[in-house]
């Protein structure tokens, strides 16, 4: 019954704004290039399926081994920054104006130092998008740990990677997985920016692309749709995660 | 050999460096606790007690002077020493029986996982935390959690028990259950004890010897041997013999916070 119930809120809800969408496209009269209407995409969808697939596939492996690339390197700045106060001090600042610059003009940058390598470009843009706060979360988490966590085990003689492995990291844990939740998102928008931006002929942006050239706008709306299924899907599989990792701090919030 | 104390500081002398220059906080700081006795350290908030703790632990090694435990010299922590504070720091994430084992973890020791756990169960079952083995310590009270944080700290049989505190935030009655249960413990197991305390009650219902420290910087100012006997009960705190020592502790502290003077005009 509960499950049925947490499964048939959001499915409820999708479909009434579905119905409203239709509803304010016919009602206002909307050519289909001012606003697609939902039974447009679907013609959309199935003329382009195999693109889809193929090109969906593209930008969800890339999105993802960017963002594991993010979570080892923004671990390891984290763990720096988090057990040293003097690299603290130092890195901070260079993260902070590292991640101020917008991506959207490291991307012609990146395209240019690498030319050619699409797939390395594409990881590299969604890997320099979403590392940020992963380091930060990571450093924050460990900076913070309360002394006598430390202490307690340091006082028996554990070496400081015991007391990491067995305090420090899962302490962290909750931090991380909200910090990853932004993460994905970001990585997600780091590939669909080099997609559009560099155009190189692979995964949803370019698909977009080539149907904003063709004039095509039922398929630029479909690409949105399907863009928003597979950012809704890695951050449903991050959620996941942080049931089976971190499931013990769920209780603590409430 | 058998006649050194299991505890003893010598000269003991330390001071932070700050911003603001060093800031002395203990000096020239004597105490000695024989194998087996239990000594309650009282003084100022902030006058060093927690820095003694560390000092003894091997956290942190003094300007000057000794610590010696056992008769060695402290060069480094040791896992002859168990430690509880008055924010039990359990892990949210294990039951209790595991945070309970977690020394049994880092620490070496030859017994099988049913031996420790056998262990474990056993501490646990003294402080009347039996069934509540497989819960998260979120589920607890505050009294439990710190019940558990004892067992955690006595689970690998060390010789010093260092205790900054444990019972300070917890209400009146909670606290005073945790008093018998320190008894039943002191029955039970094998320690020395050293405990850092605010509360002068709880000093003289625990220890053998109370140790007022003076304002900070810290040294010795007081040494009260108490003299209840060994089975205690909460009455004891009312009679006259108690009363008076409690008086004269307050008396102590009095003077230590600089209000000495104050008192006598
Ligand atoms: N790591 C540190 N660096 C600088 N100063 C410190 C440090 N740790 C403690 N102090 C200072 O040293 C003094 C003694 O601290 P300590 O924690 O030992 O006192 P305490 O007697 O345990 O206090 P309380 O009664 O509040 O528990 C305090 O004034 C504190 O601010
Ligand atoms: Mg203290």
């Amino acid at each position: 019954m509960n499950i049925l119930r947490k499964a048939a809120i959001p499915i409820i809800a999708i479909i009434v704004f579905v119905l409203f969408w239709e509803w304010l496209v016919w009602v206002n009269g909307w050519p289909n290039y001012k606003m697609a209407s939902p039974s447009d995409l679907g013609p959309a969808f199935w003329k382009f399926r195999w693109l889809f697939l193929q090109y969906g596939w593209e930008t969800l492996w890339r999105t993802v081994a960017g963002l594991m690339l993010a979570i080892v390197f923004g671990t390891l700045i984290g763990m720096i920054m988090g057990f040293s106060r003097t690299a603290r001090d130092g890195l901070y600042p260079l993260l902070v104006g590292f991640n101020a610059i917008p991506k959207a003009t490291v991307v012609p940058v990146i395209a240019l130092m690498f030319v050619g390598a699409h797939d390395m470009n594409t990881i590299l843009i969604a890997f320099l998008i979403s590392f940020f706060p992963i380091a930060v979360s990571i450093s924050i988490g460990l900076s913070t740990l309360e002394p006598e966590y430390r202490d307690i085990l340091r006082s028996l003689g554990a070496s400081k990677f015991t007391i990491f492995r067995k305090i420090a990291l899962p302490k962290t844990l909750p931090e991380f997985f909200g910090a990853l939740k932004v993460a994905v998102t970001l990585a997600f928008i780091g590939t669909n920016l080099m997609e559009i931006v560099e155009p190189h002929g692979k995964g949803l942006g370019h698909l977009f692309d080539s149907g904003k050239i063709s004039a095509d706008y039922p398929l630029m709306f479909a690409v949105l749709i399907a863009l928003a299924v597979l950012g809704i899907f890695l951050y449903y599989v991050v959620v996941y995660l942080e049931k089976i990792f971190a499931g013990w701090a769920e209780r603590a919030e409430t | 050999m058998t006649d050194e104390p299991q505890i003893s500081l010598r000269g003991v002398t330390h001071a932070y460096m700050t911003d603001d220059g060093p800031l002395p906080v203990l000096r020239d700081l004597n105490i000695t606790v024989q194998k087996g006795a239990f000594t309650a350290v009282v003084g100022p908030s902030g006058c060093g007690k927690s820095t003694l703790t560390r000092l003894i632990a091997g956290l942190m090694f003094p300007d000057e002077g000794e610590v010696r435990l056992g008769g060695k010299l402290v060069k480094s922590p040791r896992s002859t020493v168990g430690m509880a504070f008055q924010n039990p720091v359990l892990l949210e994430w294990r039951s209790i029986l595991r945070n309970v084992l977690l020394p049994l973890e880092i620490v070496a020791n030859d017994l099988s996982q049913s031996q420790r756990e056998d262990r474990a169960r056993e501490l646990l079952a003294l402080v009347g935390l039996e069934g509540f083995e497989e819960k998260k310590p979120s589920e607890l009270s505050g009294g439990m959690r710190q019940r558990a944080s004892l067992c955690r700290a006595l689970v690998h049989r060390p010789e010093v028990l260092i205790l900054d505190e444990p019972f300070g935030a917890l209400d009146a009655f909670t606290r005073e259950d945790l008093w018998q249960i320190m008894h039943e413990l002191r029955h039970e197991e094998e320690f020395t004890c050293l405990l850092i305390t605010h509360d002068l009650r709880e000093s003289v219902f625990l220890a053998d010897e109370v140790v007022v420290l003076s304002g900070r910087p810290a040294t010795t100012q007081e040494v009260l041997k108490v003299t209840l006997g060994k089975d205690r009960v909460l009455d004891d705190l009312y009679t006259p013999e108690a009363t008076d020592m409690l008086a004269h502790l307050r008396h102590q502290i009095q003077i230590a916070q600089g209000r000495g003077e104050e008192l006598a005009a």
